[in-house]
């Protein structure tokens, strides 16, 4: 049953004139039939296309084009797919009649010569059964492939490949209607590479277009600053410094004698999370809170290793799990997104840098757990060695300046938290109790910023009264 | 093959030069062979330069022509040359009719230096030299295979513009200082022709000076070309010449052309963040390039960039952005004339090629008519009046004849006809001249297309090879992993003559001298496939791909002597 694919280019070797030579057939691009033993009925008809061998040192091709999409009838001798070897590009084509029922390895991917890159159905009734042998190779075959040479492949879902050839951009018809899509030229490749239908999203770029974020966005992907090898300049990455630091240096004088130090990349990223805090419209309720109770606590349970850092998370952690709200995100601007777990960020100075390491379930943990977990966590904070999920699963954030005598402070909320709480010194306070006597009880004065797209002030102020009541009577803390 | 051979080796009509003599090496040695007569007249020449040189305060002073030119009686001229534009042509003349020893004065306008130097390629070379790096920092995997961890690369637009123009008007000052330190007379103001030998120069508002000169070439060069329809502000809607200033990165910016310019400006804009849409009047984009070369450029260049196209669609209006609303393109099918679509854009780029820049020369008072622009010339950059006639002591180079629109091709035409002017007939062999598009890897070429080849080989009856090589078999280009690239030689398998050359990958612009040499010298691929190339270098895949035609014809001599070492 095994046949053969006929290359049209004569090009196998660059090393012959090439002119007048005779076609040469690579004995190589195989079509092989569906073996029975692996599915349970045998049909024959199905045919998976591999990765030809177009020369003797290939041991590994990478899909240039496919010239056919899915769904197309190929008849023999027809182009189907452009191969690109160590040596050569080469057109392959069929030489069997059927229709071109699943891409596996789509453009720009990888595979070992032999893998199957594609399956070949005889009748439209088989496409289905092919199209589900091909979601079972393309979860197996290009795997390992991918690494060794697309660093990342462009998208990680690869069920449904698309198969066009030419890139050319959809011609919108419509001339010049308002109700015409206008979406830039990277947007369209991401909308076919992620199958989004561009004409459903709603663009937010200048003049409604839709930009690259909105097709991310409607794909589910967070714009992260991925490595893409097909598609190299990150636009924000490049365009936000340069857009921003000329605009800078305008407004401020220069004062002779100065010198500049850029960032740091620890600096730089604070820079861009409090930049983009900005677009977030955040408020901030405070609450006083008496801490006699807390600090005896503190006093009993210090020698065991536990910190304040732990005692404050854990009560934040435990008022949280009564105010879920208040441990939410908005991501979109549409949604609130209810954090699984409990994640307290506690923020951090380090060696002119801000972190923030997570203690993770922190409502879960027991106090002395969660002490132990964070001196492991500043330890690794300071030899640098956090993993990115160790300092940036926070939900939410706990500063503490308390330690330096500070009585009160606003913090700013992160990019991707709900709420951020600002600890300031607990501190000797005379109190008028409610019969009129007067006592000295120490007060902290505890401040929380929020989104109030998500967080509203009921939502913090109970929040509050339950964390002030967890400071007030710690004993649950230890439980 | 000899075509190529005749044209070069006509250095005198008198001159015994063999036509099979063994090239590499000796061919510049059999280029010195000049009969006795010319030889002295030479001298004479010489003699009579150096007794005017001590004379050189005096500035218009009367030289007598070479008695030896056949220009009926001796007649008093200003000047033995007289060129009209410093671009690079003028320059490349100028430095030429001074070895020769002419008395030579240079008319500008402008400024010195002319496109390419001010808003052509030298500028654009310095944008893609930071595009190039941009390209290089941000390609993490590229990066990470060569085992380099790099922060986000950033840019400040206004230190790139400052490269650019820095770049510029230091390129402006060497052209200046070697024209005026080798004696050139710079003369400002717009030069025009009153009649045969006759030049006005001066700037507007001034009185003019009119010199005589006994032979005149015009070099005015080309401005951007932009169609009917399109309304250039300088802001939104520009031209090349803003382009270079880096003004804006715009977002989105559509380019209207997809040759060089258009190719290395959208390379320019990718990298510093902007998408691009191409607009193309043709159904393939880059059109002019060898068709594969297209092809494979275009999946390097194109594909995986931001960038889209419209192909097959003139830009027939195009209105700047103003009151709050983008720049908006009309596009009509070419074919059928019909509105196809419309794109609203931040910014658009006009790349539709270059119109010559004659108007104001005084071509009417010779009758010279010229043709979409272009000074009508003869292969030897003659110019021809509205019969067909050719005016005497009257040149065009450069753009401005429209024959090959490259700064180097204005350069060669210019010592061409230098050499003309000085009793040595000349014919440059166009199809010896380089050219190089500097994108990401660079494309260069020379000589013929496969398609052009074809069909020359069918109308004369020989058959052509074609031979390829990959960069991915070059140890230089995978030590940068720059493994992506492709060598394409075009030859007379009978002859082993060299009729085109095609380059892709790293550093393309660099690597195609060695066979426009070839071509210019009238090298065979027997012949040059015996040199000796570095190892390793990129130069080896020109040698991998020299080596691996088939000739069937045998080398045409063996080596001169050999030489002890």
């Amino acid at each position: 049953m095994a046949s053969l694919l006929q290359s049209r280019t004569p090009s196998l070797s660059f090393s012959s004139s090439l002119c007048s030579t005779p076609v040469i057939r690579p004995s190589a691009f195989l079509l092989k039939p569906r073996s029975g033993s692996r599915i349970p009925v045998v049909r024959a008809k199905i045919r998976e296309i591999f990765m030809p061998a177009l020369s003797s040192t290939m041991t590994e091709g990478k899909i240039v084009s496919w010239i056919k999409s899915e769904g197309d009838v190929l008849s023999k001798g027809e182009s189907v797919v452009v191969v690109e070897s160590d040596k050569a590009d080469m057109d392959v084509e069929t030489f069997y009649d059927g229709i071109l029922a699943a891409i596996v390895v789509n453009e720009g991917e990888t595979a070992p010569v032999g893998t199957a890159i594609g399956i070949l159905a005889e009748t439209e009734d088989e496409i289905s059964e092919a199209k589900a042998k091909a979601t079972s190779q393309s979860s197996s075959a290009p795997a390992p492939s991918a690494p060794n040479v697309e660093e990342s492949s462009p998208a990680p879902k690869v069920d449904a490949p698309s198969p066009a050839v030419a890139a050319a951009p959809a011609p919108t018809s419509a001339p010049s209607t308002p109700g015409k899509v206008v979406a830039t030229p990277y947007a369209k490749k991401l909308a076919k590479q992620h199958k989004v239908d561009i004409g459903k999203l709603v663009g937010t770029g200048p003049f409604g277009r839709i930009t690259p974020e909105d097709v991310e966005k409607a794909a589910g992907i967070t714009p992260a600053p991925k490595s893409n090898v097909a598609v190299p300049p990150a636009p924000a990455a490049s365009a936000a410094p340069a857009a921003v630091p000329p605009k800078a240096p305008a407004s401020f004088p220069e004062i002779p004698g100065s010198t500049v130090v850029p960032f740091t990349t620890m600096q730089a990223a604070v820079s861009k999370n409090m930049v983009e805090s900005l677009s977030v419209p955040t408020f901030r309720v405070g609450y006083p809170i008496a801490t006699d109770a807390l600090d005896a606590l503190y006093e009993k349970v210090k020698p065991k290793g536990v910190t304040m850092t732990a005692l404050l998370a854990k009560a934040a952690a435990m008022a949280l799990a009564q105010h879920p709200v208040v441990n939410t995100t908005c991501k979109d601007g549409k949604s609130f997104t209810y954090n699984s777990s409990i994640n307290i960020a506690v923020a951090v100075a380090i060696n002119g840098g801000l972190i923030t390491p997570v203690l993770q379930d922190a409502d879960k943990l027991d106090l002395y757990l969660l002490s132990q977990k964070w001196k492991e966590l500043v330890e690794k904070a300071r030899a640098k060695q956090l993993q990115p999920n160790e300092y940036n699963s926070g939900t939410f954030t706990l500063s503490n300046l308390g330690m330096f005598g500070v009585d009160r402070f606003d913090a700013i909320l992160p990019p991707g938290q709900g709420a951020i709480m600002a600890v300031g010194a607990s501190k000797p306070t005379v109190i008028a109790d409610k019969d009129g006597f007067f006592s000295v009880k120490n007060k902290m004065l505890v401040n929380v910023t929020a989104d109030h797209r998500i967080i509203y002030g009921a939502d913090l102020a109970a929040f509050l009264q339950t964390f002030s009541k967890i400071i007030e009577n710690p004993e649950s803390l230890t439980m | 093959m000899q075509a190529s051979v005749s044209s070069l080796s006509i250095s005198h009509p008198n001159s015994t030069f063999p036509s099979n003599i063994r090239l590499c090496g000796l061919r510049q040695e059999a280029l010195r062979i000049h009969s006795v007569s010319q030889l002295n007249k030479r001298e004479s020449r010489r003699i009579r330069i150096v007794s005017r040189k001590s004379c050189l305060q005096k500035r218009l002073v009367s030289v007598s022509a070479s008695a030896s030119e056949n220009c009926g009686p001796p007649k008093s001229f200003d000047y033995d040359l007289v060129i009209i534009g410093a671009g690079v042509g003028g320059h490349g003349a100028a430095l030429h009719a001074v070895e020769k020893g002419l008395k030579t004065a240079i008319v500008e306008g402008d400024v010195v230096g002319g496109t390419c130097v001010n808003r052509g390629c030298v500028p654009s070379k310095a944008l893609l030299a930071v595009s190039g790096r941009m390209r290089e920092l941000q390609n993490e995997h590229h990066m990470k295979a060569l085992g380099l961890q790099v922060a986000a690369a950033g840019y400040d637009r206004q230190a790139v513009a400052d490269h650019a123009n820095n770049l510029a008007s230091k390129i402006r000052n060497n052209l200046t200082n070697s024209m005026r330190s080798l004696g050139v007379d710079i003369l400002t103001g717009f030069g025009t022709i009153l009649g045969p030998q006759k030049v006005k120069y001066g700037k507007v508002g001034f009185p003019n000076n009119v010199i005589t000169a006994k032979d005149i070439i015009i070099a005015t060069g080309s401005v951007p070309f932009v169609p009917r329809g399109i309304e250039v502000d300088g802001k939104t809607v520009i031209t090349s010449d803003h382009a270079l200033k880096l003004e804006v990165v715009p977002d989105w910016i559509a380019i209207v052309g997809s040759g060089y310019i258009g190719l290395e400006f959208s390379d320019v804009y990718t990298a510093l963040g902007s998408e691009v849409t191409f607009i193309e009047a043709l159904d393939l984009l880059m059109p002019g390039f060898d068709p594969e070369i297209g092809k494979l450029a275009q999946r390097v260049l194109i594909k995986p960039r931001k960038i889209d196209y419209h192909t097959g669609v003139f830009a027939t209006k195009i209105t700047p952005a103003k009151d709050g609303k983008p720049v908006i393109i009309e596009l009509t099918d070419a074919k059928t004339k019909e509105p196809k679509d419309t794109l609203e854009v931040d910014a658009a780029l006009i790349a539709t090629g270059r119109a010559p820049f004659t108007k104001g020369l005084g071509l009417e008072n010779i009758n010279v008519e010229t043709q979409r622009g272009f000074v009508p010339v003869d292969e030897r950059m003659r110019v021809l009046d509205a019969n067909g006639n050719l005016v005497p002591h009257l040149y065009c180079i450069g753009d401005a004849n429209g024959k090959m629109m490259l700064a180097h091709a204005a350069s060669a035409q210019g010592i061409s006809v230098v050499e003309q002017v000085t009793g040595r007939d000349h014919v440059l062999n166009h199809l010896s001249i380089p050219a190089a598009c500097f994108t990401h890897p660079e494309i260069s070429m020379v000589g013929l297309t496969e398609p052009q080849a074809k069909e020359k080989a069918e109308k004369e009856g020989f058959e052509i090879s074609i031979a390829k090589t990959s960069f991915k078999a070059n140890t230089k280009a995978l030590a940068e992993n720059e493994g992506e690239g492709l060598a394409k030689l075009i030859y007379r398998p009978d002859s082993g003559e060299i009729l085109g050359v095609h380059i892709f990958g790293m550093h393309a612009a660099d690597l195609i001298h060695e066979a426009s040499n070839a071509i210019a010298l009238g090298t065979r691929v027997q012949d040059i496939k015996f040199a000796v190339h570095a190892h390793p270098t990129l130069s080896e895949v020109l040698d991998e791909l020299f080596k691996s035609a088939k000739i069937n014809a045998s080398v045409t001599e063996p080596v001169g002597e050999p030489v002890a070492v």
